[in-house]
């Protein structure tokens, strides 16, 4: 306990800005636990890593945590990344996104990051609902979702955020939840070593705004959903397709070592100034 | 040797070719945009010359969002940055322009001015982005918006822009038209000795002591490029000095009104204009961009055949040249504006004119330049 | 830097067809006479989908001093190097300037008065490489312009042009001044460069 407290000492704003914002049952704080060890144990300096995060909830974590912080605009946060690294290839850029933030205002920014395979790691934090705004449906509600704009349920199928980083050129992709913290610390830290654009999807539960309204009587419910209906992703591969319906797998989906794109505009500039 | 040495400085080039060779010579290391007729040379430009400057970077983005996005990470990370658009780009931009006006990050965004609303005309001049420039994004804030006549003024103006942008800790937009963007000019580049670079301050306190938006005289606090070890926290939240979120209504008066202290007491800085023939004249014309060159041959034809008028020509648009255009509304019994839209400076002039002589407007929107004729009837009927 | 001449507001328009080179041959001629020959220049031309197969137009205002406006206001000197260019902007020549044309493409002019030059089929024909028409008409056009020299046009063709095509470029070049010159030998003489203006026909 007494090293908890030393790490929260070391990397949390504490004397500014507490109170956080995060409800009761909410994940958010154990992804901020996840990545403050995950930093600590590659020992990276504070001053080195730049915290770039959108609007929503998970937007608030830049503001607790004492590094490099910027809080961007709505579904903005890789673009302001893409800038700060090109310009200074030096600094490890952490992007924290929400589900909304990613997927739907700002999904056309995740596909070009992913494509162009710029070297960011980035969080997106999955809750399926809009929290801040007081709980609409997002783009990876479950469909039949119930919330504050579907109050019939939703129509619409929902993203897989693993799959469409995947397809757009991630060089690395993961997935993991709130529930499987030691996993998660695992998957941050893997995926902060890693060269390009890498991608962590993490499962967090919206207890308030999704959980009440979707049959999830307390949060409890809500992690006991993520115990069983997640499974490792070398188990899930191994079973026939009619087994894996219902199950959500987990872990490292793709791990190539491609240089990001920082590095090879680096290339290519120290070439043309080596040919005058 | 001696014909490469000439070419340095005499260049035969487009309104926006200059743009580049004045960014460069201002410092700009940093470009990001998304194709868009008329501002497209820029980025082609830029993508063959920062690559060979020391540590510069080109970077097409997926949309003019994420241009403006990556030129204010970029701009936080301690670059000279610049991105550059038109009409529809200018308006997708205009969200994240608001987050570098409320966080205070320097940049410069050149808008190539086009016919519009929407996709209007693309390869027409207009000048209907005057007023979205100044208000284009929500929320009260300054910001300086300035405006270039000729080829070598593009190059000229991007320096200021760059400058002002540093000094000021401010975006700069810089209006272009599609005639001046697509004129071909000589232009002659200044020698580095020929004119001033400036650079943001950086803090040297202890990083400890740093209060990222301290309230001091000048009301431009330093800026630290990330990374440099004075952490601090950057939001579009309205902000306490510490950059933290607040609400607090005297936190938030404080912010709001040093953000406009900073601009508008250095108006006699910032406020650019030129004037031709104005000391003994009878009828002004205040125009900018490439109608400025129209009015500058009205003007001629004028005093040929006796009438004594003069140009005063908006380099600075915005925060608006109340003081010069004043001057010359006690001194005159006229004042034509003519630009190409249905009037967005002249509703500047007639606020600071304030009833002291007449104002006559004069607009055109049909993706034509006005014409020096246009001008001159207008001075001879005042 | 050779700079006999006086201009005040020279104005040329060069109008055809998207793909005959004609925006070329405006910015190598802007670029030969305002860095060349030490006037100031103002170079504008049509820009948009129009430039590639529909009507196509570069516009040069040339002067000794200042160039306030910069498009043409009525013109001095008009090339057309196709019918529907000719037709168009016939009407913008004043009255005491030179229409030049493509004798090959341009078969009714809408005056008796004009020089004409087969550009279209001498490039075809005596350079074989159809795209060296513009460098023809610019060759022809240092001899029309008295203000345009050729050997400064000739120098600096090897600064615009990539060395792979320079040599056959430099004999279009040739080509176009040297049949000028024998078909019409007084041309240059035939300017007179007033300083009037008169702004009846804006554009």
């Amino acid at each position: 306990m007494a090293q908890v407290t030393q790490l929260i000492h070391d990397y949390l704003r504490h004397n500014k800005k507490f109170p956080h914002v995060y409800c009761a049952g909410c994940g958010h704080g154990i992804v901020l636990g996840s990545l403050i060890r995950s930093v600590h144990s590659l020992g990276y300096a504070k001053d080195d890593i730049v915290l770039v995060a959108g609007i929503g909830c998970s937007g608030r974590m830049a503001v607790y945590v004492d590094f490099n912080t910027v809080h961007t605009t709505h579904g903005r946060a890789l673009t302001f990344a893409t800038g700060i690294k090109m310009a200074n290839p030096n600094l490890k850029v952490i992007v924290v996104m929400g589900d909304g933030d990613a997927m739907s205002i700002g999904g056309n920014h995740l596909i070009h990051a992913a494509r162009r395979n710029i070297g960011l790691t980035t969080l997106v934090l999955n809750n399926n609902i809009y929290g801040m705004t007081g709980g609409q449906y997002s783009p990876t509600s479950p469909e039949g979702t119930v919330s504050a704009t579907s109050p019939f349920g939703q129509l619409e199928r929902s993203f897989d955020i693993v799959d469409m980083a995947m397809a757009s050129g991630a060089s690395y992709v993961a997935r993991g939840t709130v529930l499987h913290a030691t996993m998660l610390d695992g998957l941050i830290s893997d995926a902060l070593e890693k060269p390009g654009f890498n991608l962590v999807e993490i499962l967090t539960p919206c207890h308030t705004q999704y959980g009440r309204k979707n049959k999830f009587k307390t949060v409890v419910d809500m992690y006991q959903w993520y115990k069983k209906n997640t499974m490792k992703l070398d188990r899930y591969r191994q079973l026939k397709p009619e087994e894996q319906a219902g199950f959500t797998p987990i872990g490292v989906f793709r791990d190539e070592m491609r240089p990001g794109l920082e590095v090879r505009y680096e290339e290519l500039r120290n070439k043309l100034q080596e040919q005058r | 040797m001696a014909t490469k040495k000439r070419k340095k400085t005499e260049m035969f080039a487009l309104g926006n070719e200059a743009v580049v060779e004045g960014a460069l010579l201002a410092g700009c290391n940093f470009y990001a945009g998304y194709p868009i007729t008329p501002s497209t040379e820029i980025a082609e430009v830029m993508s063959a010359r920062l690559p060979r400057v020391k540590d510069g970077v080109f970077i097409q983005m997926e949309d003019e969002i994420a241009s403006m996005g990556a030129i204010i990470g970029a701009s936080l990370a301690g670059r000279k940055a610049m991105t550059a658009t038109s009409g529809p780009g200018f308006s997708l931009m205009q969200e994240n322009l608001g987050y570098a006006c409320m966080t205070e990050v320097p940049l410069v965004l050149v808008n190539v001015m086009r016919g519009g609303p929407s996709t209007g005309l693309p390869t027409s001049p207009a000048q209907g982005d005057v007023q979205q420039a100044r208000w284009g994004r929500h929320g009260d804030h300054p910001i300086i918006v300035l405006s270039a006549s000729d080829v070598q003024e593009c190059l000229e103006m991007t320096v200021v822009a760059f400058n002002f942008a540093e000094k000021y800790r401010t975006p700069v937009i810089l209006l272009l038209d599609e005639i001046t963007a697509h004129t071909r000019e000589k232009i002659s580049i200044p020698g580095s000795e020929d004119f001033e670079i400036l650079s943001r301050v950086t803090p040297s306190m202890p990083p400890e002591w740093y209060v990222s938006y301290e309230e001091t005289m000048r009301g431009v606090p330093a800026l630290p490029p990330l990374g440099s070890g004075y952490r601090f926290h950057v939001t579009g939240l309205t902000h306490d000095q510490n950059g933290f979120p607040t609400s607090k209504p005297d936190e938030v008066k404080a912010l709001m009104h040093r953000q406009f202290r900073k601009i508008d007491q250095f108006f006699y800085d910032i406020q650019l204009v030129d004037e031709v023939n104005c000391n003994d004249a009878e009828v002004v014309v205040v125009a900018y961009g490439c109608v400025a060159r129209s009015a500058e041959l009205a003007v001629h034809m004028a005093r040929e055949r006796g009438v004594k008028a003069g140009l005063l020509k908006l380099k600075t648009l915005f925060p608006f040249p109340k003081t010069a255009v004043q001057a010359l509304a006690r001194q005159c019994k006229a004042l034509v504006v003519p630009e190409m839209n249905m009037g967005q400076i002249s509703r500047e002039v007639k606020r600071v004119n304030n009833g002291l002589t007449h104002v006559i407007t004069n607009n055109r929107v049909d993706g034509q330049i006005i014409t020096p004729s246009e001008i001159f009837k207008n001075i001879m009927q005042a | 830097m050779p700079k006999q001449h006086e201009l005040n507001r020279f104005e040329i328009r060069l109008s055809g067809t998207g793909g005959q080179g004609i925006l070329t041959l405006g910015k190598i001629m802007g670029q030969v006479l305002a860095i060349d020959h030490g006037f100031n220049v103002t170079q504008t031309q049509s820009y948009g989908p129009e430039a590639r197969g529909g009507a196509s137009r570069a516009d040069l205002v040339i002067s000794s001093q200042r160039i306030s406006y910069p498009k043409p206001v009525n013109l001095d000197m008009l090339v057309a190097l196709s019918q529907e260019a000719c037709n168009l902007y016939f009407r913008n020549l004043k009255p005491s300037g030179f229409l030049l044309v493509d004798t090959t493409l341009v078969t009714q002019t809408p005056s008796n008065i004009y020089w004409g030059l087969p550009f279209t089929s001498m490039a075809r024909d005596k350079i074989g490489l159809p795209q060296t028409m513009n460098i023809i008409c610019l060759g022809a056009l240092s001899h029309f312009l008295p203000f345009m020299n050729f050997s400064n046009v000739k120098k600096a063709l090897a600064g615009v042009l990539p060395a792979k095509i320079l040599e056959i470029n430099v004999k279009a070049l040739t080509l176009g001044y040297s049949q000028a010159k024998k078909l019409y030998p007084d041309a240059p003489e035939k300017w007179t460069f007033s300083s009037l203006m008169t702004m009846e026909s804006e554009q």
